[in-house]
């Protein structure tokens, strides 16, 4: 294990921490609330000369991911963050940056989107990106959100991945809320990361290289998604390894999903990013009065864990997913969808119901989790029937 | 100032055989700004359009230099990226001290004038030491010849359709140029690919500036015209003598007409042979014939007194 300093920081401070001890050559990025205050920090390490960072202050978030896939293409390491608009703005460049095969890294603050505008958290931003090819966690603390953006830069840049990472932290309640964080000095951080060598690079001029070519005739355009889809298949390899190593490095448990009273629970709640400490919070307090209650936190979302979702959930009685986003017109939220479709091949039928929550910050309290552990407990008992999807706390 | 003979010395860095059509005035241009360049090496970026779908077919390229391609949009974002990285990678070590290399981003006046706007707008303002160069045609040609704020005043467009009630583009042209001027960086200049040795003198200048170069090339379209291949020079050469494409260059703020004209000769000779303005001719359109021949002067005035001798 490594030596660590215990400090005390905002969520994005230790995003822009972990970026800086990254060593990037290149971070290209818009400020968006409730991302700011990443952009902010890392302005700070450029000022003051804490890294050689070209710093690109781009007139978009399109404009930022369009520089980061052009630097990366260069053969830099490249970071940047966003979030909600800004996502949603950079959406034709997440695609094209995992086409690409290019391994940025990007940090993204959760939040709302309009309308109605709103700049308070939800996972609609995340979730809206999906299907767009990019690896993505997500941190429950704000040091989960320092760990996953140092692990990224490895599963990014491993030859058997090539592909953009988006770290995802919960806009305000992780960004902005002052938590305790274990660091590392620099040096290790560099030394866990290592170098990025690219295989081809726009600025190995010797050998010169195109890049983002037409495949748009007859060309292998099916052919190279189907290399994008064997590519993030084979990350989940990677993520368990490099997450391995880093558990090692840092004394602090790492898997792709984390449950806490799995082994013996009977109704389970499936949750993502910062809620999961409210709800083992409720869950502690429920198994004090012999209730078997369990936590099931999905902290890498692409690739979907669906194996280890279905492991972990086997001998469950009841199963409520808490979805921090909306799939308009779809059964559920989209972790729901999920969920559902990783028990498809169980042997038992087990009920799952979705609770759409938090969305545009609404709060998240402990009797609304209280409630759901109930329902789930009714639903155990056969005293209600599985109803799909419901809204938790709305007015 | 580079001579012919010089010129043909240098590595022609857009290999023939692309699939552009003939009399393209787009791969002039290309062929013509990569020469001014010299043997420095080189990354270029290309905006979707035309240019790149014909240069860029996988598992081909044109391009022996180090070519990207992102989107349609944010050919200048992207290069100011990778010379970013060139600033980043060189800070770190990992890159030569002394290494140099140029960066040019290509985009068609769609890809310009229109969607990748703010990109170019934001790369010029941050100062990153990269050469724009629009190839203006005067329409989305890639797509089918629909009309762009480049189109002239009159033209026929498959989105400025000609007919009863409507008589080709209603509007006038953007004039981006100016604009990009106005931004002040070091260097920014419009050209014709019928002006060769203007157009290089003013790639080399781009390139040898410190810092944002923007350069405004006029390339016709035969397709879009509705011109023939062989007669793309001679359009690109009346565009200069009527005045509807004054070569000038801003230098560190001072504006200069790069090429006399010293009769401007009716904007008629300019567009009369052009299809894509036939129905100006027709009777009942006189008025917007004239009216065309107005706006040209006023364009005309405008940027003569901008390069006026202060």
């Amino acid at each position: 294990m490594a030596n660590q300093k215990t400090i005390a920081e905002t969520g994005n401070v230790l995003v822009a921490q972990a970026m800086r001890q990254c060593k990037p050559d290149v971070m290209a990025a818009y400020p968006i609330t409730p991302q700011t205050t990443i952009v902010e920090e890392f302005a700070k390490y450029v000022a003051q000369g804490r890294c050689h960072t070209e710093y690109v202050t781009v007139e978009s978030e399109h404009s930022a991911m369009s520089a980061c896939v052009g630097a990366s293409a260069a053969g830099a390491r490249v970071m940047t963050a966003t979030c909600s608009q800004g996502l949603a703005l950079m959406w034709e460049e997440l695609y094209i940056a995992a086409g690409m095969r290019l391994p940025i890294v990007m940090a993204n603050a959760n939040r709302a989107l309009s309308a109605p505008i709103n700049i308070h958290c939800d996972h609609s931003d995340a979730m809206g990106a999906r299907d767009a090819g990019w690896i993505m966690l997500f941190a429950e603390t704000a040091q989960e959100a320092y760990d996953n953006t140092i692990m990224s830069v490895r599963i990014a840049e491993h030859s058997d991945v090539l592909l953009p990472v988006m770290t995802c932290l919960d806009g305000f309640i992780t960004t902005h809320s002052v938590d305790r964080a274990d660091i590392f000095d620099d040096d290790t951080v560099a030394e866990f990361v290592g170098e990025y060598v690219p295989a081809y690079a726009l600025l190995d001029t010797d050998n010169p290289s195109s890049h983002g070519n037409f495949s748009g005739l007859g060309g292998p355009y099916f052919e190279f998604k189907k290399q994008q889809r064997l590519a993030i298949d084979a990350s989940m390899a990677v993520i368990k390894s490099v997450g391995a190593e880093f558990s090692e490095l840092s004394g602090r448990p790492f898997d792709v999903v984390e449950g806490w009273g799995m082994e013996d629970a009977e109704v389970v709640i499936v949750v993502i990013g910062s809620s999961a400490g409210n709800v083992r919070h409720v869950a502690r307090g429920l198994r004090a009065q012999g209730i078997k209650a369990g936590v099931l936190k999905i902290r890498v979302f692409r690739p979907f864990p669906a194996a280890e979702v279905a492991a972990a959930l086997v001998g469950v009685k009841a199963i409520a997913v808490m979805d921090r986003s909306e799939s308009f017109g779809a059964e559920g939220g989209p972790l729901y969808l999920e969920v559902r479709s990783a028990l498809y091949d169980s042997s038992e039928r087990l009920p799952v119901v979705d609770y759409i929550y938090g969305l545009g910050g609404s709060d998240v309290r402990l009797e609304l989790i209280e409630r759901v552990y109930s329902d789930l407990a009714d639903i155990a008992s056969g005293s209600m029937a599985p109803f799909g999807m419901t809204y938790l706390g709305t007015r | 100032m580079a001579s012919l003979k010089d010129l043909t010395h240098n590595p022609d860095r857009l290999a023939g055989g692309h699939r552009l059509c003939s009399g393209c005035g787009a791969s002039i241009a290309v062929r013509q700004i990569l020469l001014a360049a010299g043997e420095t090496p080189l990354v270029a970026g290309c905006a979707t359009g035309c240019l790149e779908v014909s240069t860029s077919i996988y598992p081909y390229s044109s391009w022996r230099v180090p070519f990207i391609h992102n989107a349609f949009e944010n050919s200048a974002a992207t290069i100011s990226g990778v010379e970013a990285a060139f600033k980043g990678m060189q800070r770190a070590g990992k890159i030569p001290a002394d290494k140099k290399v140029k960066f040019v981003a290509f985009g068609g006046d769609g890809g310009t004038y229109d969607i990748g706007l703010q990109s170019l707008s934001g790369a010029m303002e941050r100062g990153h030491d990269m050469v724009y160069v629009c190839y203006d045609n005067g329409a989305y040609m890639n797509t089918g010849i629909q009309r762009s704020s480049a189109t002239p005043l009159g033209a026929w467009a498959t989105t400025s359709e000609v007919g009863k009630a409507q008589q080709g583009k209603i509007q006038r042209r953007k004039d981006l140029t100016s604009i990009i001027a106005d931004h002040n960086i070091p260097y920014v200049a419009q050209a014709s690919v019928s002006h060769w040795r203007d157009l290089t003198t003013k790639a080399e200048k781009a390139f040898a500036v410190d810092g944002p170069a923007f350069l405004n090339v006029l390339a016709p379209c035969p397709r879009g015209w509705r011109t023939l291949p062989n007669k793309s020079i001679e359009h690109a050469k009346s565009a200069v003598q009527t005045g509807f494409w004054p070569l000038f260059e801003v230098e560190d703020g001072v504006w200069r007409q790069t090429v006399k004209v010293p009769t401007r000769k009716p904007i008629e000779e300019f567009i009369r042979p052009q299809g894509r303005f036939k129905h100006l001719f027709a009777p009942g359109n006189e008025a917007l014939l004239e009216s065309i021949q107005v706006e040209i002067d006023r364009y005309w005035d405008y940027i003569m007194d901008r390069c006026a001798t202060k």
